[in-house]
């Protein structure tokens, strides 16, 4: 289940400090993370790394440093970008997650309501018929992609319910998400150019604006993402700042996406890999919510999120310059066994369970944290209620992203209960 | 002593004695009183412990922390606090905890 054999992994406990590469997607892709960041943890845990395909830059690996620069937004800006790859001077998307304050809190107060628990109580229902009609049409004793059938059918429907999209066209808002974390430049090539990217963002920005104005003062009490900044006044004229507007959209279906999807993947494989787990919570079906706060945290979906310093800062001795950029390693902090008690281990019911940093820290917290939990939740409660085995018939494949850590396929076999 | 009143959002109320030492947020986990998640154990890092505070005394004011967090909310009102950063204090005035309908 682990890196593939022929995989050669870099020998990242023998060789030197300087020559390890924090830049190399592959490690995510083969799963062979683990030892860089516990070296980089004990041995160097603000480090720089002077080259890359993204340029230079920090990484910090502690649980209590990645906490400390979280809540230090003046000296760790957000702003330009929270992605590795600076944005191009006239293309810099307006988006709340790459914002300070104040502007940061208006924006983000304006969508809040959405994911609310309020109106998340409303939305349990809908969620739930969706995940058992996706799970009653899976197939029975033979393979097939969990990734597929599952993890991406269902966020990609949870998507469009939240922007109450064309239901038609729903898979558009899943291929524009894939397609904004693709850029070549973090997928050891893989991925696509900035061109290729902007020419995606700018259908979606079309499709949205349509949206917008069919929506304007058309009366109807509905209630999805697009009226909401239409009905706030801080966000009423979002349409004709598109780049503000994009920003908006993207980060909504970035966020409800990759980050819910490879969550729900994981599971299964975490499940799979500690069958005394699997029997716990089949015993107990009452520690399905602390499950998935454990599976969040060893999924860690989202690896990083990057600040750039506002200002020459001495932290834990690196002296970081104004301008540079500082990557938080969310997937070392969660596994930084000095915070985090036996760290290495899946452990569904382990105390303090949702102390963990995979929804990041501060004020730019996941702001859809509690949505992501309750469909993760009502995922397990249908599927183990419904399904005997939920067996891993073969090596999960891994995606090639830096930004992203998941899964593009994923082997298994279920059998119902008689 | 002080004793500490935490309301529920809806009205129903639990009195308890604090300890010296202890915060708010611990107090309720303490005392298995429902409506605080405190997702990040106690650092003003996660804004789940929000709650309407009342007291006859001053409190210590919000640090810059705290008020970042308050400032995300919704639902935040003049009285705000995160119950995390309130710590009972020998000879504190009685406290009353108003929680809010939720927490995210």
């Amino acid at each position: 289940m682990n890196a593939r054999a022929d995989v050669m992994k870099p020998d990242y406990r023998g060789m030197p400090l300087d020559s390890l590469d924090i830049a190399d997607p592959r490690m995510f892709q083969h799963d062979y993370w683990h030892d860089l960041f516990a070296r980089l943890r004990a041995e160097s845990p603000v480090h720089f790394q002077p080259d890359s395909p993204v340029g230079p830059f920090w990484s910090v690996t502690r649980y209590e440093d990645i906490v400390a620069i979280e809540r230090d937004t003046e000296t760790f800006s957000s702003e330009p970008s929270i992605a590795m790859i600076d944005p191009e001077p006239d293309m810099i998307l307006k988006m709340f997650i790459a914002m300070d304050p104040p502007d940061h809190d208006d924006q983000r107060r304006a969508v809040h309501h959405v994911v609310a628990p309020r109106n998340l109580r409303e939305f349990e229902t809908l969620i739930r018929e969706r995940t058992i009609e996706v799970l009653d049409g899976l197939p029975e004793n033979e393979p097939f992609d969990w990734v597929k059938l599952v993890s991406r059918d269902l966020t990609t429907k949870m998507l469009a319910t939240l922007f109450d999209y064309p239901w038609e066209e729903r898979n558009n808002l899943t291929q524009w998400s894939d397609m904004f974390t693709n850029d070549e430049r973090i997928t050891d090539g893989e991925g696509v150019s900035r061109e290729v990217i902007i020419e995606h963002m700018t259908a979606c920005l079309q499709r949205f604006t349509e949206l917008w104005h069919e929506r304007k003062d058309d009366g109807k009490e509905a209630f999805d993402l697009i009226r909401m900044l239409q009905a706030d006044p801080n966000t009423a004229n979002m349409v004709d700042d598109p780049l503000t507007y994009m920003g908006n959209i993207m980060l909504l279906i970035v966020g409800g996406n990759d980050t819910t999807r490879n969550s729900m993947s994981g599971g299964v494989v975490f499940l799979n890999q500690f069958p005394e787990q699997m029997a716990k919570v089949r015993a107990q079906p009452e520690l399905i919510p602390s499950m998935v706060s454990e599976i969040i945290r060893y999924q860690t979906p989202l690896p990083h999120m990057r600040r750039t310093a506002t200002r020459d800062v001495e932290f834990q001795g690196a002296k970081i310059r104004k301008g540079e950029k500082v990557v938080l390693w969310f997937v070392s902090g969660n596994y930084d066994d000095t915070v985090i008690d036996r760290a290495d281990e899946f452990w569904i019911d382990r105390p303090q369970v949702r102390n963990h940093l995979s929804f990041g820290a501060g004020i730019h917290r996941c702001m859809g944290n509690r949505l992501a939990e309750m469909q993760l939740r009502i995922l397990w409660e249908e599927a183990l209620s419904r399904f005997e085995k939920i067996e891993l018939v073969g090596d999960p494949k891994r995606t090639c992203n830096l930004f992203i850590r998941g899964y593009t396929e994923l082997p298994v076999r279920v059998s119902r209960f008689a | 002593m002080t004793v500490i009143t935490f309301i529920q959002h809806d009205g129903s109320e639990r009195m308890v004695d604090g300890d010296v030492g202890l915060s708010l947020m611990e107090t309720a986990l303490k005392h298995d009183i429902p409506g605080i998640d405190a997702d990040c154990g106690g650092g003003a890092i996660c804004g789940t412990c929000h709650c309407f505070v009342e007291m006859s005394g001053d409190l210590p004011a919000p640090d810059s922390q705290e008020t970042a967090m308050l400032g995300l909310r919704p639902d935040r009102a003049d009285n705000s606090r995160l119950a995390c950063q309130i710590v009972v204090s020998d000879g504190m005035s009685d406290i009353t905890v108003k929680l809010p309908e939720f927490q995210m």
